[in-house]
């Protein structure tokens, strides 16, 4: 183990791609940052910074397309935020009425709950301003997904957790390829002539599809037995037992040491318990490692670029919340009475940091899968008889 | 390197041991091939080897295997993956992560190699493969033939001593074939590795066997011997030793440059007859003129469809209307153009084999033809109708596609539920489609579920359910995948029959056998540009990796199947 840990830091040289982490606490920052505030300004500016790193840095794989079903599926919580507050009413008080719609009368005992009503502006504005920070977080967890690649991020694991990890991988790649099934079946259902669409049409490819997937999981599960997945390396009694009792002291520890800190009794003995406890556990784990004879392929390395890039997402969250401890008001512009948003110029200034990545990260290749087709410039014709 | 010792392999319910009497030996570092109609337990012969029959499949295997020594009663597939390397038919179950170079990379951190190791050998692999330019691409969007040829790559690079490929060249076209076997021969002869073998199609594999294990028939034991001797008495067997057994060459050649040195009397006596025009009989109707030229606007593109829908609605178009037409036909898939400008025309009755790369843009072709794929630019029409505006239920009756996978079309649970469904879909009177069932597939029962038939009985029962709305307009992707020659042949004659019918029939094949056989005109594309397009004889002369085994043999005279020599030589007498 030493020596390859050796031949690790000199010769290996780390793949040119940023640590996925570090893509993960940056949009993480930025997604901390948005849950600070419900300026629209902010969160726009927020929602525009992220965008540009994604749209400047996502590769063309098929897990960076999940950037935009994350995009939809803000607008469609946002959109329901504001259902509600229509139909169900707004906890907030206003004076603005923009429209009545006819309230259905409810027995008594669905007293607090209202149908339909006076519909304020000073309500809509808040739902509004509540849709979009919890929109602006999707879109944080979405550009996640799209910058780095989640099966990668899980290859950091310890090697005991590796097993676990691997399992996440099959199951998320399984996704797409059901959906793909989906897809096909469907266009299968139209060669039949019957119709693709609709709910009938997926209803009965239903079947199929997860008869398929099955199938292809048996047949994964045999090709990943085949070569060499669950070897176990053979392990001294002595270290098998020292795991065991590391783990289960060092989870002890932790519980024990949890209750403590948060306890007014312990504050004494809580935080080093829990440390210890930790310790522990963690010990356990890397011990555990030791079963599983697996090595890593070029590990993703975390360098310069990785602190730049998850460093400007904690600095953004930073500033945001000690901006927010020092002035409340300006991060949550008032709805009653109704006023205009203001631009807090330093928060704005902090979240603009959250552009670091665009500039310290190289672009991706342009995907170019067959490079002649992708010139600009058109085609000579071609003359066909 | 490989021993069996009499085994025999039951799976759990089944009556008869699906494998019977196996026992031979593989010697380290030959290439074995594994011959023999379908179902016949080739893939249970070739999991043996890795210890998933019977540890992952269940069933019983009496008698023994070992591969270097270890039996695979006391190993486990886990304990065998250093020196067994094992790739299934299909490469996309095969896959567990997602880049190219992490596939290359998996089998080595199971086994635990050093990383500098396994760089060095991903990169190896990456070049011996030629992959290299694909290193950080996902999987899911390489086209099958680099899929293969990572699944290969992912199972090389922990090097192990026995290879196991089950169908390794069936879904690659004929260069990404004679790649993937180069490399095998590569590893035969320079490192030693041992390779068992099973695949379909022996004119591509059959010159680099050092032995061939023939399982000719369900539960019958194993002839093994030299691939001349056993191909003497095979009952599957490439063209260019069918054109030896033609013409009683002894010892049989195996390969094209063998034949070629013998074919010098053969070539002698046909000179005096001239090869048929095409390779099949003609179809009755006259080829459809030309259409007018694409200078025709949109709106009388229109006028027409509306002119020349057919009146019934089983009628197959006016004769004189091709069945098919695309004009500057461009499909844009992301950024990729997927097919460019690509105009063809097809008339009732003729035969067009699609052929070109994995992802040359056939199957999108196929596809733009029964509206599954909508055009970017340029028009389609299939059968008088736009295809991709067309509502299903209509467009059946004008034109059909079995695809790759003919299971696709299949959802019921018996053969008879599957035809009373498609007699309901095309609107045709009850038992059509059983009536096609029992002719392209006799003697198969009404309650047989469509995943216990074999590849090629499912192939004919999607094409029955296809037939049942007589679409003027047949498209099959990729028909002969999986199938041997015995189905292929009785394919063969099936689409002939079709074709004398005036039934156009448009397939994308990597097969240049069945093109030969069955296509009237070649159309070749690269880059989803057509590159060549013409009749069969002149098209895959012209091309060294589309002429079929008999072409090459006979060459500079132009004849293509072993059939067309036969009936030469018979009218000759």
């Amino acid at each position: 183990m030493a020596v390859e840990a050796a031949q690790e830091l000199k010769g290996m040289a780390p793949r040119r791609t940023v640590h996925p982490g570090a893509w993960w606490l940056w949009s993480l920052g930025l997604a901390a940052a948005a849950s600070r505030t419900t300026n629209p300004l902010l969160l726009g500016l927020l929602l525009a910074v992220v965008g540009y790193v994604v749209a400047t840095h996502r590769t063309d794989a098929p897990w960076a397309r999940s950037y935009a079903a994350f995009v939809r599926l803000a607008l469609a919580v946002l959109s329901i935020r504001l259902f509600f507050a229509v139909f169900l009413g707004s906890p907030v008080p206003g004076t603005h009425t923009l429209l009545t719609l006819p309230e259905v009368p409810l027995p008594d005992w669905a007293q607090g709950v209202r149908l339909g009503g006076r519909i304020t502006a000073e309500g809509l504005v808040f739902a509004l301003y509540d849709g979009l920070k919890l929109a602006t977080l999707l879109i944080c967890v979405g550009a996640a997904n799209a910058l780095a690649n989640p099966a990668r991020l899980l290859k950091s694991l310890p090697g005991a957790l590796y097993e676990a990890g691997v399992a996440v991988v099959v199951a998320m790649t399984f996704a797409p390829h059901l959906v793909a099934d989906v897809q096909r079946l469907r266009a299968a259902r139209r060669l039949r002539g019957r119709p693709d669409r609709g709910l009938r049409g997926l209803a009965q490819v239903a079947l199929p599809v997860l008869e398929g997937a099955l199938e292809r999981s048996v047949a994964l599960a045999a090709a990943m037995d085949a070569r060499g997945y669950g070897r176990t390396a053979e392990v001294a009694p002595a270290v098998r037992r020292t795991t065991a009792a590391l783990t289960l002291g060092g989870l002890l520890g932790v519980c024990a040491g949890t209750y403590g800190v948060l306890t007014a009794e312990g504050g004494g003995y809580g935080l080093p318990v829990l440390l210890a406890g930790l310790a522990a556990a963690l010990a356990g784990l890397w011990l555990g490692g030791r079963r599983s004879p697996r090595t890593r392929y070029r590990p993703d390395a975390w360098g310069v670029r990785a602190w730049l890039v998850s460093g400007s997402g904690v600095a953004v969250a930073g500033l945001m919340i000690a901006y927010a401890a020092h002035d409340p008001a300006a991060l949550h512009p008032g709805v009653v009475p109704l006023t205009a948003p203001a631009f807090p110029l330093w928060p704005a200034a902090a979240i603009l940091l959250g552009l670091v990545p665009a500039f310290a990260v190289p672009a991706p290749p342009p995907p170019g899968s067959r490079p002649a087709h992708d010139v600009p410039h058109p085609r000579p014709r071609k003359e066909l008889a | 390197m490989i021993r069996f010792e009499d085994v025999s392999v039951t799976y759990d319910g089944a009556a008869a041991p699906t494998v019977r009497g196996v026992d031979f030996e593989v010697p380290e570092g030959e290439l074995v091939l594994l011959a023999g109609p379908s179902g016949v337990g080739k893939s249970t012969v070739l999991g043996a080897v890795s210890g998933l029959v019977p540890h992952f499949t269940g069933g019983t295997l009496r008698g023994r295997v070992t591969v270097a020594g270890r039996d695979t009663r006391t190993h486990k597939p886990r304990e065998l993956a250093d020196v067994v390397g094992t790739v299934g038919q299909d490469p996309l179950s095969h896959f567990v992560t997602d880049t190219v170079e992490d596939e290359l990379a998996y089998g080595m951190e199971s086994l635990g190699l050093a990383p500098d190791v396994m760089r060095r050998r991903v990169e190896e692999t990456l070049d011996l493969l030629g992959l290299a330019d694909l290193r950080d691409r996902p999987i899911a969007t390489l086209s099958g033939g680099q899929q293969q040829r990572v699944a290969i790559g992912s199972v090389l690079t922990p090097h192990p001593r026995v290879l196991v490929l089950d169908e390794p060249t069936s879904a690659l076209d004929p260069a990404a074939a004679e790649e993937v076997l180069a490399v095998l021969q590569r590893l035969v002869h320079d490192l030693g590795t041992t390779v068992l073998m099973a695949e379909h199609r022996l004119e591509r594999v059959v010159q680099y066997a050092d032995q061939v294990a023939l399982l000719p028939a369900p539960g019958a034991a194993p002839v093994l011997g030299t691939p001349a001797e056993v191909m003497a008495v095979s009952p599957v067997f490439p063209p260019v030793v069918g054109l030896g057994r033609l013409a009683d060459w002894s010892p049989l050649p195996l390969t094209v440059r063998d034949a070629r040195r013998r074919a010098g009397g053969l070539r002698e006596r046909l000179t005096a007859v001239e090869p048929e025009s095409t390779p099949v009989a003609v179809g009755t109707r006259a080829p459809a003129p030309l259409p007018e030229p694409p200078t025709a606007g949109r709106t009388g593109f229109f006028r027409r469809r509306r002119s020349a829908r057919p009146a019934g609605t089983g009628d197959a178009p006016a004769p004189g209307t091709p069945a098919a037409v695309t004009d500057s036909l461009t499909v844009r898939r992301g950024r990729v153009e997927a097919l460019y400008r690509v105009s063809l025309t097809v008339a009732p009755g003729e035969t067009v084999a699609l052929m070109g790369r994995n992802g040359a843009g056939k199957s999108t072709l196929l596809g733009a033809l029964v509206g599954l794929v909508e055009p970017s630019a340029g028009t389609v029409r299939a059968g008088g109708a736009v295809p991709h505006r067309t509502a299903p239920r209509d467009l059946v009756r004008r034109v059909g596609l079995v695809p790759q996978e003919p299971r696709d079309l299949l959802y019921a649970d018996t053969v008879a539920a599957e035809c009373a469904a498609a007699d309901e879909d095309a609107g045709a009177a009850p038992g059509t489609c059983r009536a096609l069932v029992n002719d392209l597939l006799p003697g198969v029962a009404d309650d047989t579920h469509p995943r216990d038939l074999s590849e090629g009985q499912r192939l004919a029962l999607a094409l029955a359910v296809v037939l049942t709305a007589r679409p003027p307009l047949l498209l099959l992707d990729e028909p002969t995948r999986g199938l041997d020659y015995a189905a292929k042949s009785r394919l063969v004659t099936i689409l002939r029959t079709l074709a004398t019918e005036g039934h156009a029939i448009v397939l994308a094949t990597h097969d240049v056998e069945l093109a030969a056989e069955l296509a009237h005109r070649v159309v070749i594309l690269a880059d989803g540009e057509v590159v060549a397009d013409g009749p069969t004889a002149e098209v895959v002369v012209a091309s060294p990796s589309f002429a079929p085994q008999v072409t090459k043999v006979l060459a500079p005279q132009k004849w293509l199947t072993v059939a067309q020599v036969r009936r030469a030589l018979e009218g000759d007498r």
